[in-house]
Formats: C-alpha cells, sequence, structure tokens
C-alpha cells in the first residue's frame, strides 16, 4: 500500500496525473509479456494492474476477452502468473503494482492462501470485477490481514450511500468508471460525472484513478481536469498486443509510443 | 440491502460486476413487491391459463411400465405453449418488466426452449427482444430459431469459447452491464445472480403446486419419487418445490454425456466442484485452477458448467438425490417413449425418463407410484434423433 501512497504523493509534486497501464499476464507469451513490461516502465507509467487470465471475464469487453483466451490457450496457470509476478516485483521494487483477478480464481485457491501469496510477492493490491461491495467482506478481511490494498469500482450509476461505504474501505486508490457496459475503447461518451468526484472528495483522500475505454491523450486530459488522480489504459495496449502478436518488434514499438504519448498526456497543471 | 436472504445455505449470492448492483436490487424490489400485487398476480394467472394453457395434464403411462408394478406418471410441460416449461416464468418476467418500465428484453438461449418461450411473451406483451444464442446451438436447434425470428426476436450468434449456452449467458450479462436502464436481463433458469434463483423458482413452482393436485385426485396419495432433468435446474425446482417437506423422494438428474472426464458432462453435482461463476456461488465444472470448463451433453438445453445455487444446496443437505443418466441412455429413453406412449420428450427430459425406467426396471415388483417431469417436448430434437439413428447409435429404429 505504501508505495501507492508514496507514487501519488510525488506525482502530485511535479503536477503529473498516474498512468496505470492494465495488460494480461502471460499475453501474447511469456518472453514477450515481460519486454512489454519493460517497455511500459521505461516510457513513464507510474503504475500497473496485471490481470490473472480466467475462462470467463465477465466485465471485460472482446479486446481483453481474446488477451485471456490467447493466455490460457498456451496453458499458462496460476502459479506460472505468479512466478512472472515474482519477477517483475524483483526487477521494479518500487513500482505499485495491483492485480485483477475474477472471483473464481481465488475462491478455488483458498481465499487467505492467495491473499498470502500475493503478501510474498508483495503485490500491493486486488481488485475483483466480479465481486461487488456486498459480497466483499471475506475478501476484505485476508486483503487487510496480508496489508493488500482492496479496489473498489465506483460505477457511474453510485448513489451517495455506495460512495460512503467505498470511501471508507477503498485504499490504495479508488476505481472510477464513467461509463456502462464492459471494458473497451469503442464507446465515445467517457467523461466521469463530476459529481460522483466531488462527492468522493468530499469522503476520503483515497486517490481516483478513471478506467474503462480511456485511449486518447484527450481523454486523459479532460479526466484529469475533472479531478481524477490519473487513469488506467487496457484495451487500447492489449489491441496492440492483438494486432503485433506475430511481430513482437513491431508491437513493442508501437505500445512504446503509445504509452509516451499517453504519459505526455498525464503532465499538465492540475488544479 | 436485501430485501430477500440472496443465499441457500453457502450458495447463491450476487457476484456480478458492481454495475449491476442497483438493477438487481430494483428487480428483487418489483418481484417482491409483485408476489403481494393482486393485479399482477391475477394478470400472471390470466396469462397462464388462457396463453399458455395451464394446468398441464398429469399423464398415466401404462404401457412402458407394462410387466412392472410401478404407475408412472408425467407432468406434461410439454403441452405448455412453447412447447416447455420455461413459458410459465418468462410471462412472469415480461410483465416485471413491463412494471419497470424496461420495454427491451435481453435473453440467452441454449436449446431454443428459452429463447422461443422469451420471443412469444415479447410478442404479447409488445417488447422488443434480443437473444444470444451459441454458434453450436444455432446449428443444432435451426427450427427454433426460425421460431424465434417468426415472433420479430433479433438473435445474436456467439462465437466465443465453446459457442454453447455459457458463452450466451457471458454476453447476455455483458450486454446487461451496459443497457441495465432500459433492458431487463431475462436469464432463462434458476441460476445466476440473486434474484433470479428465487424468483424463478417461485415463478416455475405452479409445476408442483398442480402436480399434488392432480397426484392427489387420481391416486389419493403422494408419489414415491419425483424425478426431473437438471441442466440449470428450473424444471426440476419448479416440480420439487411443493414437495420438500413431504415424504417424497426428489431425484435430480444430471447429463452424464459420454463419460466423466471434463468436456464429456454437464454434470456439476456429480463432478463438478464449488465456485463463483455466472453471479452465483454454485457447484462448477473447472479445472484444479479455477478456470471454467467447457460442459457436454446431447441435449442443448443441459450443456451448461454449472447448476441453480438451490439444488448445490439440496445436493449439499441430501435433501434431493442426484445421479447421472449418459447420452446413450438418454436417446434408448427417447425412442422407448416414443415407441410406447406417442410422446416425443425433449431430449432433456429424456435423461429423467431414461432414470425412471432404470429404477422401475431394477425392482420392476416394487409398488410404486413415480412422477417424471417432462419438461418439453422433443420436437426440437428430431435433427439430432435424426443423425443419431443414421449413426446407428438408435437401434431397432430404421429411416
Amino acid at each position: 500500500m505504501y508505495r501507492y501512497n508514496k507514487m501519488f504523493q510525488s506525482i502530485k509534486l511535479i503536477n503529473e496525473g498516474c498512468l496505470m497501464p492494465f495488460v494480461t499476464i502471460g499475453d501474447p507469451s511469456i518472453q514477450t509479456f515481460y519486454k512489454i513490461i519493460d517497455i511500459l516502465v521505461s516510457a513513464g507509467i507510474n503504475a500497473l494492474e496485471l490481470g490473472i487470465p480466467f475462462s470467463d471475464p465477465l466485465a471485460d469487453g472482446v479486446i481483453v476477452q481474446n488477451a485471456n483466451n490467447r493466455v490460457l490457450s498456451q496453458n499458462i496457470t496460476i502459479k506460472k502468473c505468479f512466478t512472472i509476478l515474482k519477477n517483475i516485483r524483483q526487477k521494479y521494487p518500487t513500482l505499485p503494482i495491483g492485480i485483477l483477478v475474477y472471483a473464481n480464481i481465488i475462491f478455488n485457491m483458498g481465499i487467505e492462501k492467495f491473499y498470502e501469496k500475493c503478501y510474498k510477492i508483495d503485490i500491493d493490491s486486488v481488485l475483483i470485477p466480479d465481486v461487488p461491495l456486498e459480497e466483499s467482506n471475506i475478501f476484505r478481511k485476508y486483503a487487510q490481514k496480508y496489508n493488500i490494498s482492496e479496489i473498489l469500482i465506483c460505477p457511474p450509476n453510485a448513489n451517495i450511500a455506495f460512495i460512503k461505504k467505498i470511501s471508507k474501505i477503498s485504499t490504495g486508490f479508488i476505481y472510477l468508471i464513467a461509463r456502462s457496459g464492459v471494458t473497451g475503447f469503442i464507446h465515445q461518451k467517457n467523461n466521469p460525472s463530476i459529481q460522483i468526484i466531488k462527492q468522493i472528495k468530499q469522503k476520503t483522500s483515497t486517490p481516483i484513478l478513471q478506467g474503462f475505454g480511456i485511449s486518447t491523450a484527450s481523454q486523459i486530459k479532460n479526466s484529469l481536469l475533472l479531478g481524477t488522480n490519473g487513469v488506467i489504459c487496457g484495451s487500447i495496449i492489449i489491441n496492440l498486443i492483438q494486432k503485433f502478436q506475430h511481430n513482437p518488434e513491431i508491437m513493442l514499438k508501437q505500445i512504446k509510443n503509445l504509452t509516451l504519448k499517453l504519459k505526455a498526456a498525464t503532465k499538465m497543471s492540475i488544479p | 440491502m436485501n430485501l430477500l436472504n440472496p443465499y441457500f445455505g453457502n450458495f447463491g449470492g450476487m457476484y456480478v460486476p458492481q454495475i449491476l448492483m442497483p438493477a438487481l436490487q430494483q428487480l428483487e424490489k418489483h418481484f417482491v413487491e409483485s408476489q403481494n400485487n393482486k393485479k399482477f398476480q391475477n394478470k400472471l394467472s390470466y396469462l397462464l391459463k388462457n396463453y399458455a394453457g395451464r394446468p398441464t395434464p398429469l399423464t398415466l403411462c401404462k404401457n412402458i411400465t407394462k410387466n412392472t408394478n410401478t404407475k408412472l406418471y408425467l407432468k406434461r410441460e410439454d403441452l405448455l405453449h412453447g412447447g416447455a416449461h420455461k413459458t410459465n416464468q418468462v410471462l412472469a418476467q415480461a410483465l416485471l418488466a413491463k412494471k419497470m418500465c424496461k420495454n427491451n428484453i435481453i435473453a440467452e438461449t441454449g436449446a431454443g426452449q428459452h429463447g422461443i418461450a422469451t420471443a412469444f411473451a415479447c410478442s404479447l406483451l409488445n417488447l422488443k427482444c434480443r437473444i444470444y444464442m451459441g454458434n453450436k446451438d444455432i446449428k443444432r436447434q435451426e427450427i427454433n430459431v426460425l421460431k424465434m425470428k417468426l415472433m420479430g426476436a433479433t438473435i445474436i450468434p456467439v462465437k466465443s469459447g465453446s459457442a454453447t449456452l455459457k458463452d450466451a449467458c457471458n454476453e447476455a450479462l455483458r450486454d446487461w452491464s451496459e443497457n441495465y436502464s432500459d433492458s431487463h436481463y431475462m436469464l432463462g433458469t434458476a441460476a445466476g445472480p440473486h434474484p433470479y434463483p428465487i424468483m424463478v423458482r417461485e415463478f416455475q413452482k405452479i409445476i408442483g403446486i398442480e402436480t399434488k393436485k392432480q397426484i392427489l385426485y387420481q391416486e389419493k396419495k403422494l408419489p414415491d419419487k419425483i424425478i426431473a432433468c437438471v441442466g440449470g435446474g428450473s424444471n426440476a425446482i419448479g416440480i420439487f418445490h411443493d414437495f420438500i417437506k413431504d415424504n417424497v423422494k426428489l431425484i435430480g438428474i444430471e447429463p452424464g454425456g459420454t463419460g466423466m472426464l471434463q468436456g464429456q458432462h454437464g454434470a456439476p453435482l456429480q463432478y463438478g466442484k464449488t465456485g463463483i461463476y455466472f453471479g452465483m456461488k454454485s457447484a462448477m465444472i473447472q479445472d484444479k485452477d479455477g478456470q471454467i470448463q467447457q460442459s457436454h451433453s446431447i441435449s442443448a438445453g443441459l450443456d451448461f458448467p454449472s447448476v441453480g445455487p438451490e439444488h448445490a444446496w439440496l445436493h449439499s443437505i441430501g435433501r434431493v438425490k442426484y445421479y447421472t443418466i449418459s447420452d446413450q441412455e438418454a436417446l434408448d429413453a427417447f425412442i422407448n417413449l416414443c415407441q410406447s406412449e406417442g410422446i416425443i420428450p425433449a431430449l432433456e427430459s429424456a435423461h429423467a425418463i431414461a432414470y425412471a425406467l432404470k429404477i422401475i426396471n431394477q425392482q420392476p415388483n416394487k409398488k410404486q407410484i413415480i412422477i417424471v417431469n417432462l419438461s418439453g417436448r422433443g420436437d426440437k430434437d428430431i435433427a439430432t434423433i435424426h443423425n443419431n439413428i443414421k449413426n446407428k447409435r438408435i437401434k431397432n429404429v430404421s429411416i
């Protein structure tokens, strides 16, 4: 958790927003995946969100779903995912790393065992997209025991009672989504509600990151202007992995260019 | 805050993206209100009687049990409008959708029976509907697809994963998470996130209520056993519910497919383990990592890797016993019922009939009354049957 605090404090000092890319662990292959992480870090990202592949990612759109299928078709097991996470942590000891994982993967391993494993390899946060606040108690118990931030999603239909609750519980950051639906960058409308941002800020100082459908520099600038502390970009990067999966050299170049552009958009005067 | 308990023992719950919680809570609120709303109940009763054709008969099969002491009755949900029990709860959900001012319906279908029932209800009540269906199921249920289209439904083919019911369910939930504000997800079985398992059971329990009245009238006593097939489990929970507290053996039949290895069956209660998927905690077919696995059944309606959470609970406490019937046994029972009784059962229901015949033949002298829920009719399965006759999996029938 301390890595998030440190990162958000340091980027605030230089008037920047956070860029947190999301990629699926092992996509498109383990070897290329490590290179993708290196490229993202060298392009200046502030944190990483890594997805553990799941057969039925209900909260994700077709791009992330395909990434999950690519990884699973190579028989990359959960054990291998943890080894990959461990290696990334060792290489980047100060980078905040969160994982996104569907409930059944945790439940199947045993909830405590899962969080203990995350603790052992120094994971900063866990987000479970198919566990709403109402079902989150048992997961929170172990997240707290092992000092791992619990990331909760604040949807655009959130009411004040819900915002009050997640403001108390969510640590690390609050994952704000501005539109209904699943992940993907096809949608045009993607402005977060200024009212929801204000309501969260009245209740907590926990930073807000906007996710789902962020693909352009102007969206990032707009999000920061409305008061978020940064963005999470997934599908736009994974789309490049899908497109150039058979030509890693071009893929890495494209990912680097895109990340530099997205990161540049976070460097602005934040009111 | 829930109005009803979302759990059945350790099973059930609401494991969905946060964005769907208000839609589920809205549904729960309207469902609870409708249960005590005379106007709603009258409207539903009227439709069930005058549109769907309730009550359905309880038919005594005299030929198939010849030389045994068993009395075998079939609860004839195959005679319901639409050809399956699905129509019961679809009419109720369509009325709820109207009550919530949601004029768009999202549905998923495997065998096509739920799709057809949905398309009928939407046409009747002037609702727009889009139905997700796996590509594999579209091919094996061509006639049902045509029927849905005739009613004005839009069919959306699902090509991902196994291209069957599991993937259609995923896509329907994705659609709902985007369009919940004007669309109602008309889930087809007693599974998924709360309140669907309770709600679908309440709308299907009419099968058991009628059955109890009919058997008491015809036999002056309760049956010894009730048998129903279990995919998601709505026809089974529908006929079981009114007998749960009675001294009646309740038996659920899962599709055993072609074997007990993963990918060969659709029997999560027999061969799966507890997991979280499709909005609920229930029995799942999954690998050692927790990845949901593909199921198999000759019957598209049973080809699902999980089961409603109430069944998982009834299994865990031993109130209902669950067994499997293989594809081959179901095919044999299908032909047997056609040739003995002049009734073409759905391949789903043929699983329950197969088990009934199995236990009757094991103890032919045993005096007993068995009721099988004939959940649907088998016209939709004729192409599958035809192929199996050609491939000689069905003997003694020539074409």
